[in-house]
């Protein structure tokens, strides 16, 4: 590993002016995915500025009622917490289902949504890879794509996105409060992360030096009619193959509102706008969940080893779907 | 490029010069001496590493020490009092808990840790409806989602689940969880 830095300063701006400075420097909050890449030599900062004790670690109420959750709040302590569970529960299952009990005591929110990928290729130095050496070539379009994106990849990049807590917050219209040399600005979760393209190198729009210190989610009721089912190649312990958070608000057997996220399919947490416009009005079916997910899955475009992700895909929103018009009703 | 630190493991104060580049994990063992907790995988897949970073357990070759000056640590051995086992150390035994025990220390540690987190009433992956009020309890299932970060490779897994359920039921865990 390279010799690094280390910073902590007592204010964001503080922070802000010391890494805008430092170009290879990177933030370090709970560690469990930066401190690995380390290790592995996939990333090499010069400088780490520790912001653990730095964005707030509680979740409060907001003005609109919604939730504000500190960018400090440990992936165990959001999970746990009652608003969530009682008014979010998709946040609280998309959590539950990510990584071990020791990796959530320290994993913060902030740091779960700036993960990066765990396709083997950008985790191993000794192969090409787009996103960690940008020009070296894709080692997983023509290699081990079974992991891998089904939709909005680019020739230059296959990888999909790790994370379950930021499917969850993708269907339930979550902000990302961010700091930046520029000041502070709120974005709609869908937007902080991007498909590949030609620059697969930057996972989100995030400008170097801006810092995640809040997600905020919306007072919409129906969302404590909210899931998140995961199916993965172990019963614990395992990121994604596919993945769906939805939520829906369902009156006398008619869908009057619905979200869907998914997630290992994508280089971002992928909504499913399409599939949620089929299903507004209609009356709660199986054979209508089936038809909105086909709609949402017309696009897919799989490698040598994932198509099977594309029934798996359809499957698990049917099934999420129909778990939901049970409970909602 | 180095740092000034203080530790506090298993109740006992250290200072240390470390490099940053150093983990809790090295620093435990490399620096202090305290082998009780083991390097593994090293990167935080098998959970052997595993203490208690200010109570609650966390995978301590992920952790850079520079970034906990302060902290309080305790490993297995910190969990035995005035030379006496803890009751998760001899419910292990009892049960037959382990075979070649390298991955015992972190297995009992985390126990220990979950304990604490099922009184606090967290629920898991296994518990049936998060939204629901009260404690998740404590069924098999439930220990073997919430001990997923601990892996065995003698697969003795057949008698950590009775050891843990067994320390469990008689309540001793539970209290004698926290810090040294």
């Amino acid at each position: 590993m390279k010799p690094y830095r280390y910073e902590r300063s007592e204010d964001v701006s503080g922070t802000i002016s010391t890494i805008a400075e430092e170009p290879e420097g990177a933030f370090l909050a709970g560690g469990t995915n930066i401190v690995d890449l380390m290790k592995l030599g996939v990333m090499s900062p010069d400088m780490l500025v520790d912001v653990r004790r730095l964005t707030p670690d509680d979740v409060e109420e907001t003005e609109d009622g919604g939730v504000r959750i500190g960018a400090a709040v440990t992936n165990s302590d959001l999970a746990a917490e009652r608003t969530i569970r009682s008014r979010y529960p998709a946040i609280s299952e998309a959590l539950l289902s990510g990584a071990s009990a020791q990796l959530r005591n320290m994993a913060t929110t902030g740091g779960n949504l700036l993960q990066r990928t765990r396709c083997v290729y950008f985790q191993d130095t000794t192969t090409p890879c787009n996103k960690r050496e940008p020009g070296s070539g894709c080692s997983a379009i023509e290699g081990h794509n079974k992991n891998h994106a089904i939709l909005g990849a680019s020739e230059h990049c296959v990888a999909t996105h790790p994370s379950d807590m930021a499917v969850a917050m993708t269907a339930l219209d979550a902000f990302v409060v961010t700091h930046g040399p520029d000041g502070e600005r709120r974005i709609p979760i869908e937007e902080l992360h991007r498909l590949p393209g030609s620059e697969p190198e930057r996972d989100t729009i995030l400008e170097h030096g801006e810092l995640i210190t809040a997600v905020e989610l919306p007072p919409t009721a129906f969302f404590s009619n909210s899931k998140y089912r995961k199916v993965r190649e172990r019963a614990s312990y395992a990121f994604a193959l596919v993945s769906v958070a939805a939520a829906m608000d369902v009156e006398d057997g008619v869908i009057r509102d619905v979200r869907i996220a998914l997630g290992g399919v994508a280089h971002k947490p992928w909504r499913a706008t399409k599939a949620e416009e089929a299903l507004r009005g209609e009356p709660v079916s199986e054979a209508n969940f089936r038809a909105a997910a086909e709609i949402e899955l017309e696009d897919a475009e799989p490698l040598s080893g994932n198509a099977y992700k594309i029934p798996l895909a359809r499957n698990v929103i049917v099934r999420t779907l129909s778990d939901l018009s049970e409970e909602g009703r | 490029m180095d740092a000034e630190i203080t530790l506090r493991v298993d109740g006992e104060e250290h200072r240390l010069t470390v490099d940053t580049r150093t983990t809790i994990l090295d620093a435990l063992r490399e620096r202090i001496g305290n082998t009780s907790p083991k390097k593994g995988c090293d990167h935080g897949q098998c959970g052997a590493c595993t203490v208690l970073l200010d109570g609650r357990r966390v995978n301590s070759c992920l952790t850079f020490a520079v970034a906990h000056d302060g902290a309080e640590v305790t490993t297995s051995e910190g969990l035995a009092e005035n030379g006496e086992l803890h009751p998760m150390h001899r419910s292990f035994i009892e049960h037959d808990g382990y075979q070649c025990g390298y991955c015992t220390p972190g297995q009992i540690v985390s126990a220990v840790g979950m304990l604490e987190e099922v009184g606090n009433g967290w629920p898991s992956h296994a518990t049936e409806n998060v939204s629901a009020e009260g404690n998740a309890g404590l069924s098999d299932d439930e220990i073997r989602e919430r001990m997923s970060g601990n892996l065995c490779r003698c697969a003795a897994y057949a008698n950590i689940v009775p050891a843990i359920q067994y320390a469990a039921e008689h309540g001793e865990g539970v209290e004698r969880g926290g810090n040294a």
